[in-house]
C-alpha cells in the first residue's frame, strides 16, 4: 500500500471524483491559484481548468448558498471552507436551505454536496480558530457529518461522501493534514455511517474520532503496558452514527470512555453515551466517562491550550476508572 | 377546472401563440392593445387579467381560510403585486429558474402551479404542492423550475446565485430571476451574492419587489439608499425601476432585463414598485401606515383595475363582462378550496420522509423508534 498524507489522500479523493464525474466542482477561498490554504486542492486547477476549480471572494455564506442552489440543479458541489470556523457565517444556508430543502420541497429537491475543511483545533491560533463544532451540526436532521482519523478513511469517506446523494459535512483536522498512512490503491470507498474498530481490546471501550482517534491509540499503547486492552472505536461518521458497532464492543468490555475534543455541554460524548446507557444499560460495569475539551474559549498560550485540549494521560486515567482499575 | 390557470400559462410557455409580442404580428394580430411599440393580442390581455384576479381572489380565500383557522402558521399574501407575478411569468420562459421569499402564492401560481395543489399545501393536506411539509412559506414544484418558498428573509438569493452558476457551468441558456423583498434587499447575503454573480457574469435577474415595506418598517427607515435598482450600482450590476401596478409595462422591461442576463451580459438588477395591500402577515393590523395611504394605491394605482380600463377603453370588453368573469373566478377558487379541504391530511409515514435520499437502515435514531 501507498503511504500518502492525510493531505494528499483528501486531494486524490477529489482528483478521481472529478475525473469520473464532471458534475463535481469545487469552489472556495484559495482553493484554485494558490492551490489551497492548506494545499489539500494542489493541481487540481491545472488538472481540471478554472472552470471547475474556481477561487472564491471570500464570502462563505454566499458560496455556501451558490453550493447549495447548484446541488439543486444537479451539480455536485464540493464547496471547501478554508475552516469550518469561518462556516458559523453559512450557517444558514447549511441549516436552514441545506438541510432542510428536501423535506421542505416535499422530496423535489435534493442537495447532494459536500461542505468540507478544516475543524478542531489547530496550533496556537487562538480562540475564533481553534474549535470543535460538529455537535452543532450533527443535531441537525438531513445533514451527514463525516470526520475521518486518517489518510485512508480520508480519503475513502471523502470520495463517498461527493457521491452521497446528501448533504455531507465533511471536518476534516488541520493537525492531522501532515499525518501520513498507507492508503489502498485503485477505486477505495468506505460507506458513510459505519464505525471502524481501529484496536480490539477486552477491558474498556474508548470511543473518539478525527484528531482524538490518534490520542486514543497512544493511550491504549500505555494502557497495554499496564496490562489492560482497550478497545478503540472510531465513528468516523458522527450522523449517521454505528451506533451498533459502538453498543457491541461496551457489551464485549462492560465499561466505556468517550473522547471529544469539543466542549463537553451537549457535546458528541453526551451523545453517545446517552446511547451506550440507553441500548447498553445491562452490560456496563460503571459509569461511562467522557473526556473533552475544557468549557473554555481556546487560549493562545502554549501551556494553557494544552490544559484546554484532552490529553493522552487524561483518556488513560479516565479508562482506568472506568474498568475499575484507577 | 381546478386546473385552469395551470393549463392557461402551461399553454403559452409552449408555444408564444397565445402571448403576442414584438413586430411580428400579422395585422390581425394586432387587434389588442398597443404598448409602447409592443403588440398584445386581445387573447394575452384577458390571461394576464384573470390570472391577476385569479391570484387576487385566490389570496383573498387563503385569508378567509386563514381567519377560520383553517390555514395554520404564518401565511403572507401578495394582494397588490399581481402584476409583478403575472408580468414576470409572461416574461421569462418556463425552463427559466425562479426562487423567492416565503410571499409565495401569486408567484407559483403565475407559474403555473396546479392552484388546488398550492391550496391543499396552505391547509396542511396531502395533496399539496409538498405534500402538506411546507406550508404557505415553503411552496415548491421542481417541473416548473419553482424553487421556492424559502422562510430565511434574503437566503434564497445566495441559492440563486447557484442556479445562475449552474447555468454557467452547464451552458443551458437558462435564466435564473431571483426574487426579493425591499426587506430581504438588505441582508448581507444579497451583497455576497450581486458579487458573485457580478464577477461571473453569471445569467441571473436579482427582482425586488419593493411594496414599500419590510414587516412594518417603511423603506425610508430602514434603507440608506431608497432606489434600490441603485444598490448593485457598486457591483457593476445595470439596475432598472419598473412600475410594478403595471402589468404590461413590467413585462416588456422585464423581458429586456431577461434578455440582457441571457446574453451573457451577466446579473441586472429589477426594481418593481409595489404595494401589498394587506398586512405583512395575517396577524398585521398594518397599524404603520395610514388608510389614506392604502387607497391611493388600491384605487389609483390597482394593477387589475389599470388593465381593464385599459382594455374597455381599446374596446376589448366591458364592465359587466369583468364583473361576470369576477364572479366566475370567485366561483372556481371556492370549488378549488372545497376541493383542497375535502383531502386527507398527509398520512404519519410522511413524517419520516424526504429527509435523506439514501437512508441507511437502523443507524438513525430517526427511524420513527420513541426509544
Amino acid at each position: 500500500m501507498n503511504k500518502i498524507t492525510y493531505r494528499e489522500a483528501l486531494n486524490q479523493a477529489m482528483a478521481e471524483e472529478m475525473t469520473r464525474d464532471d458534475r463535481v466542482f469545487l469552489m472556495g477561498e484559495e482553493v484554485a491559484e494558490y492551490n489551497g490554504a492548506y494545499k489539500v486542492s494542489q493541481g487540481l486547477l491545472d488538472k481540471f481548468g478554472p472552470k471547475r476549480v474556481i477561487d472564491t471572494p471570500i464570502t462563505e455564506l454566499g458560496f455556501a448558498g451558490l453550493g447549495v442552489g447548484a446541488s439543486m440543479t444537479g451539480l455536485r458541489p464540493v464547496v471547501e471552507f478554508m475552516t469550518w470556523n469561518f462556516a458559523i457565517l453559512a450557517l444558514d444556508q447549511i441549516v436552514n436551505a441545506a438541510a432542510k430543502m428536501k423535506y421542505m420541497s416535499g422530496g423535489q429537491y435534493s442537495c447532494p454536496m459536500v461542505f468540507r475543511g478544516a475543524g478542531g483545533s489547530a496550533a496556537r491560533v487562538g480562540a475564533q480558530h481553534s474549535q470543535s463544532l460538529e455537535n452543532w451540526i450533527a443535531n441537525v436532521p438531513g445533514l451527514k457529518v463525516v470526520m475521518p482519523s486518517n489518510p485512508a478513511d480520508a480519503k475513502g469517506l471523502l470520495k463517498a461522501s461527493i457521491r452521497d446523494n446528501d448533504t455531507v459535512i465533511f471536518i476534516e483536522n488541520e493537525i492531522n493534514y501532515g499525518d501520513v498512512g498507507p492508503v489502498p490503491e485503485g477505486e477505495y470507498i468506505i460507506p458513510l455511517g459505519k464505525a471502524d474498530i481501529k484496536r480490539v481490546g477486552t477491558d474498556v471501550t474508548i470511543v473518539a474520532h478525527s484528531r482524538m482517534t490518534g490520542f486514543a491509540l497512544e493511550a491504549a499503547k500505555i494502557l497495554a503496558e499496564q496490562g489492560i486492552e482497550a478497545e478503540v472505536v472510531d465513528p468516523r461518521t458522527i450522523r449517521p452514527l454505528d451506533e451498533d458497532t459502538i453498543v457491541a464492543s461496551v457489551v464485549k468490555t462492560n465499561c466505556a470512555v468517550v473522547v471529544e475534543e469539543g466542549w463537553r455541554f451537549a457535546g458528541i460524548g453526551a451523545e453517545i453515551s446517552a446511547r451506550i446507557m440507553e441500548r447498553a444499560f445491562d452490560d456496563l460495569d460503571a459509569p461511562v466517562i467522557r473526556v473533552t475539551g475544557k468549557d473554555v474559549p481556546m487560549p493562545y498560550a502554549a501551556n494553557l491550550e494544552l490544559m484546554a485540549l484532552p490529553s493522552v494521560a487524561d483518556i488513560v486515567e479516565a479508562a482506568r476508572v472506568a474498568c475499575g482499575r484507577a | 377546472m381546478a386546473n385552469r390557470l395551470a393549463a392557461r400559462f402551461k399553454g403559452r410557455h409552449d408555444s408564444q401563440q397565445y402571448f403576442l409580442v414584438g413586430v411580428a404580428m400579422s395585422a390581425e394580430q394586432k387587434s389588442g392593445i398597443t404598448h409602447e411599440g409592443d403588440f398584445y393580442s386581445e387573447e394575452a390581455l384577458h390571461e394576464m387579467h384573470d390570472s391577476m384576479l385569479f391570484i387576487r381572489r385566490f389570496e383573498e380565500k387563503a385569508g378567509q381560510l386563514y381567519g377560520l383557522k383553517k390555514i395554520g402558521g404564518f401565511c403572507h399574501l401578495c394582494n397588490g403585486q399581481e402584476a409583478v407575478c403575472v408580468g414576470l411569468n409572461s416574461a421569462a420562459d418556463a425552463k427559466d429558474y425562479m426562487m423567492t421569499s416565503y410571499r409565495d402564492h401569486g408567484h407559483i401560481l403565475a407559474r403555473g402551479t396546479d392552484p388546488t395543489a398550492v391550496m391543499a399545501e396552505l391547509l396542511g393536506r396531502a395533496g399539496g404542492v409538498v405534500k402538506g411539509k411546507g406550508g404557505s412559506m415553503h411552496m415548491f414544484d421542481i417541473e416548473k423550475n419553482f424553487a421556492g418558498g424559502n422562510g430565511i428573509v434574503g437566503e434564497q438569493v445566495p441559492i440563486g446565485l447557484g442556479f445562475g452558476f449552474s447555468s454557467w457551468y452547464k451552458e443551458d441558456g437558462r435564466v435564473t430571476i431571483c426574487i426579493m423583498g425591499d426587506g430581504g434587499i438588505n441582508q448581507g447575503a444579497v451583497y455576497e451574492s450581486f458579487n458573485m454573480a457580478a464577477l461571473w457574469k453569471l445569467p441571473i435577474v436579482f427582482l425586488v419587489e419593493n411594496n414599500q415595506y419590510a414587516m412594518g418598517t417603511s423603506l425610508d427607515r430602514a434603507s440608506a439608499e431608497t432606489q434600490l435598482y441603485k444598490r448593485g450600482i457598486s457591483f457593476k450590476i445595470p439596475g432598472i425601476k419598473i412600475d410594478g401596478m403595471d402589468v404590461l409595462e413590467f413585462d416588456k422591461r422585464m423581458r429586456e432585463a431577461i434578455e440582457h442576463a441571457r446574453s451573457g451580459k451577466g446579473p441586472m438588477l429589477v426594481e418593481a414598485n409595489t404595494y401589498r395591500y394587506r398586512g405583512h402577515s395575517m396577524s398585521d393590523p398594518a397599524t404603520y401606515r395610514t388608510r389614506a395611504e392604502v387607497d391611493e394605491w388600491r384605487s389609483g394605482r390597482d394593477p387589475i383595475a389599470r388593465l381593464q380600463n385599459q382594455m374597455i377603453a381599446a374596446g376589448l370588453s366591458t364592465e359587466e363582462a369583468f364583473k361576470q368573469k369576477d364572479k366566475d373566478i370567485k366561483k372556481e377558487v371556492a370549488a378549488i378550496a372545497k376541493a383542497a379541504e375535502a383531502q386527507p391530511e398527509p398520512g404519519a409515514s410522511e413524517l419520516w420522509t424526504d429527509i435523506y435520499s439514501d437512508p441507511i437502515e437502523g443507524a438513525y435514531p430517526e427511524t420513527g423508534k420513541v426509544y
